[in-house]
């Protein structure tokens, strides 16, 4: 008879926001896991009712620093809905851009600094800029650039001042989004050369059977608009969302849980996920990359998150450069006026992460009546326990100290935003 | 050679946003690690070196029993302390609780309010502990941080501005969104930092880096604004987000919202 065993971290690192990890054994066998999210709440639902629409934006990018523009962009065109605005084509070009900008500064900022350490065994991007300067200095690079590429468009990196509901305060000059090409034809160079590193990583084998949820939209790779999908053929639009996806509370969590209805399964959110559905959608130069590097998609291994991740820079640099070489857009089209009025609205988008839903309410007054807000974390979290699970047992042979960095290492597959989720890691394991 | 400077970076309730800012300075980074020991930085580090730390950056409130013990022993372990941002400076835009029954937050938000520990107030650092310096905004200026880390190494006093919005928007020569578009704007009574963002992309300031230090004055200002036309709501609103619990914001929004029910 083995007395239980366990494994803990108490804070885990390099993920956004607090959490915690406890896993317990007996002998072999994984008897429990738990993804502890102890992250403060922040009540954002809440002290959103009575403020102004145009606050709603500035309001919710607040809840993460990592990804604000995802806050703003589902925030905004859930809001537009409910006022029945209808956006210019420039403006859903220019939040494409945005967007791109964000995906491209989140994503470095992961592969380099916080995922690729696990693959090349360090404990972090600082130490590994030791022996792997330059690939450092190139992560560092990109993600300056996707910083550039939001500033430009919203004044600043961290929390945009130029996104409002209707679209964009001040419109770009031609010239301010041209004076970004050089910089990003160097980066689409640069992100096939990182894609390249990482596909060429060791990865775990470890097939899951995931349910890849995502948006998915005919003409483009997913951001601002698209249906829901998930791989088993849910295609909704996003007023049915609630009708199919249900949030629930654990105990060990500030963070809310969902799963898919009806069967009440976890599901997969973000980079794997989106190009397993959506993988046709992708610029013609991540498509060719990604068969360059001879892996197959769709793919059922999440350690391999960091390859889509890869994929997704290529397309986001790529789809950036056509946009600010050819963006024409009138001063005038880039703002929608609009009257506050009551009404309600839904909207997905694709956060870095994967994908955010937000609803309001408005009421009479023009002032927030009711707001939810479902973020990517809290939607991966049950998959990330189910994959705990399933993983735990190819890691029992090794001391505690390996194997609960090996568990870690499977919980930044998820690139988890635990700020977000409202809700971080402490990673406990028990034998 | 003298042993660097220990730096630790601590998170409280946030989003995070103001220590992004040092993963931000993506040409100082590698050089800043260089010169200081970044000891303790969770999310960006998994190694942990032990206090005491030399300087020690919080991001973030107070908003949880087991917080308010922490930044006890944070405070004991640092040398020289300094907040970052206006969640640990004012209590962040989660401070809007203050003024709202926490209890039925957690049951709008919650199936099960019992499995929440929180506190019934979002409260900044320097309600808990003494602070040596703070950095302001929602988020901090990179470049603020990158010169208080480089004056902290070299032993001296950083230098950020204590005037207001107002006097970097003439130094940019950013007309006025108040005076050429009627726009009411917080610019006069908040601390410069952020280079008049806003103003120059023709919307107003809310505030973001906070009250100025210098002695203002919110009651002409607001008296100002509501002559101008601007709604009673609005301005409570506008002085009540990101830094609304900073004394100043605070007592303006309130005494705007006690004009409004009388
Ligand atoms: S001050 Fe603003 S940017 Fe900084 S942690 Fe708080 S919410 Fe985020
Ligand atoms: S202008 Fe005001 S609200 Fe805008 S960034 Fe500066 S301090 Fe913040």
């Amino acid at each position: 008879m083995t007395s239980p065993r366990t494994f803990q971290v108490q804070a885990l690192s390099r993920v956004e926001g607090e959490g915690a990890l406890y896993v317990k054994l007996e002998g072999d066998r994984v008897q429990h896991v738990e993804l502890n999210i102890y992250e403060p709440p922040r009540f954002f639902e809440s002290f959103l009712r009575g403020r102004e629409i145009h606050e709603v934006p500035d309001i919710t990018a607040r809840i993460c620093g990592i990804c604000p523009v995802a806050y703003q962009m589902s925030a905004c065109h859930a809001l537009e809905k409910a006022l029945g605005i209808q956006l210019t084509p420039e403006i859903h070009t220019l939040r494409r851009l945005l967007y791109c900008g964000e995906w491209i500064e989140s994503h470095t900022l992961h592969m380099h600094l916080l995922h690729a350490p696990d693959f090349l065994g360090y404990e972090s991007g600082i130490s590994m800029a030791a022996d792997h300067k330059e690939v450092v200095q190139r992560g560092l690079r990109l993600k300056k650039i996707g910083n550039r590429v939001v500033e430009t468009l919203g004044g600043r990196a961290i929390h945009p001042i130029n996104v409002t509901v209707g679209g964009f305060y001040r419109a770009p000059r031609r010239r301010e989004l041209q004076a970004l090409a050089a910089d990003l034809d160097w980066g689409l160079q640069a992100a096939i050369q990182t894609l390249h590193l990482v596909a060429s990583f060791d990865f775990p084998d470890f097939e899951q059977d995931y349910q890849s949820v995502s948006l998915h939209h005919p003409d483009q790779y997913p951001m601002n608009q698209g249906q829901v999908v998930s791989s088993s053929g849910l295609a909704i639009p996003a007023e049915e969302y609630e009708q199919h996806f249900q949030e629930r509370q654990v105990k060990h969590s500030t963070a809310l849980h969902s799963v898919l209805l009806p069967e009440e399964i976890n599901y997969l959110v973000g980079p794997l996920a989106r190009i397993n559905n959506c993988f046709d959608q992708l610029s013609p130069t991540a498509k060719r990359e990604a068969e360059r590097c001879k892996i197959e998609w769709p793919l059922r291994n999440n350690f391999k998150s960091i390859v889509a991740r890869a994929l997704e820079v290529i397309h986001a640099y790529e789809e950036a450069v056509q946009i600010v070489k050819t963006y024409h857009g009138q001063p005038s089209a880039c703002r929608v006026p609009f009257q506050p009025r009551e009404g309600s609205g839904c909207h997905a988008t694709e956060a870095p992460r994967g994908l955010l839903y937000h609803r309001y309410r408005i009421g009479d007054d023009g002032l927030i009546q009711e707001a939810k807000i479902v973020p990517p974390t809290s939607q991966n979290q049950g998959q990330i326990e189910e994959d705990l699970r399933n993983f735990v047992p190819q890691v029992t042979q090794l001391d505690d100290d390996q194997a609960t960095r090996k568990c870690e290492h499977m919980i930044r597959n998820y690139d988890p935003c635990i700020s977000c989720s409202t809700h971080f890691l402490e990673l406990t394991i028990e034998r | 050679m003298a042993p660097k400077p220990k730096l630790a970076v601590f998170k409280f309730a946030s989003c995070d946003g103001c220590q992004l800012a040092l993963l931000d300075c993506e040409d100082e980074l590698l050089a800043i690690a260089e010169v200081v020991e970044i000891a303790y930085f969770l999310e960006a580090r998994t190694q942990v070196l032990e206090g005491p730390y030399d300087v020690g950056l919080v991001e973030g409130s107070i908003t949880t029993p087991h917080d308010a013990e922490r930044i006890r022993a944070i405070r004991d372990q640092c040398k020289f302390l300094v907040t970052i941002g206006a969640c640990a400076t004012a209590g962040g835009i989660q401070a809007l609780r203050n003024w709202a029954d926490v209890g039925d937050f957690v049951s709008q938000v919650y199936a099960h309010p019992d499995y929440i520990s929180t506190l019934a107030t979002s409260t900044s650092i320097a309600e808990h502990v003494a602070v040596d310096f703070e950095l302001r905004g929602c988020p901090i200026n990179k470049a603020q941080l990158v010169e208080l880390v480089s004056s902290l190494v070299r032993g001296r006093r950083p230098k950020v501005p204590t005037y207001s919005v107002c006097v970097e928007c003439k130094r940019r020569l950013t007309v006025c969104v108040a005076v050429a578009r009627g726009i009411a704007c917080l610019g006069p009574v908040t601390q410069a930092g952020c280079g008049a963002l806003c103003p120059a992309y023709h919307r107003e300031c809310f505030g973001c880096y906070g009250p100025k230090e210098q002695p203002l004055n919110l009651v002409s200002l607001t008296t100002h604004l509501s002559r101008q036309g601007a709604d009673g709501r609005h301005l409570v609103n506008l002085t009540r987000n990101f830094n609304g619990y900073a004394p100043q914001f605070r007592a303006a929004s309130d005494r705007l919202e006690e004009d409004l029910s009388s």
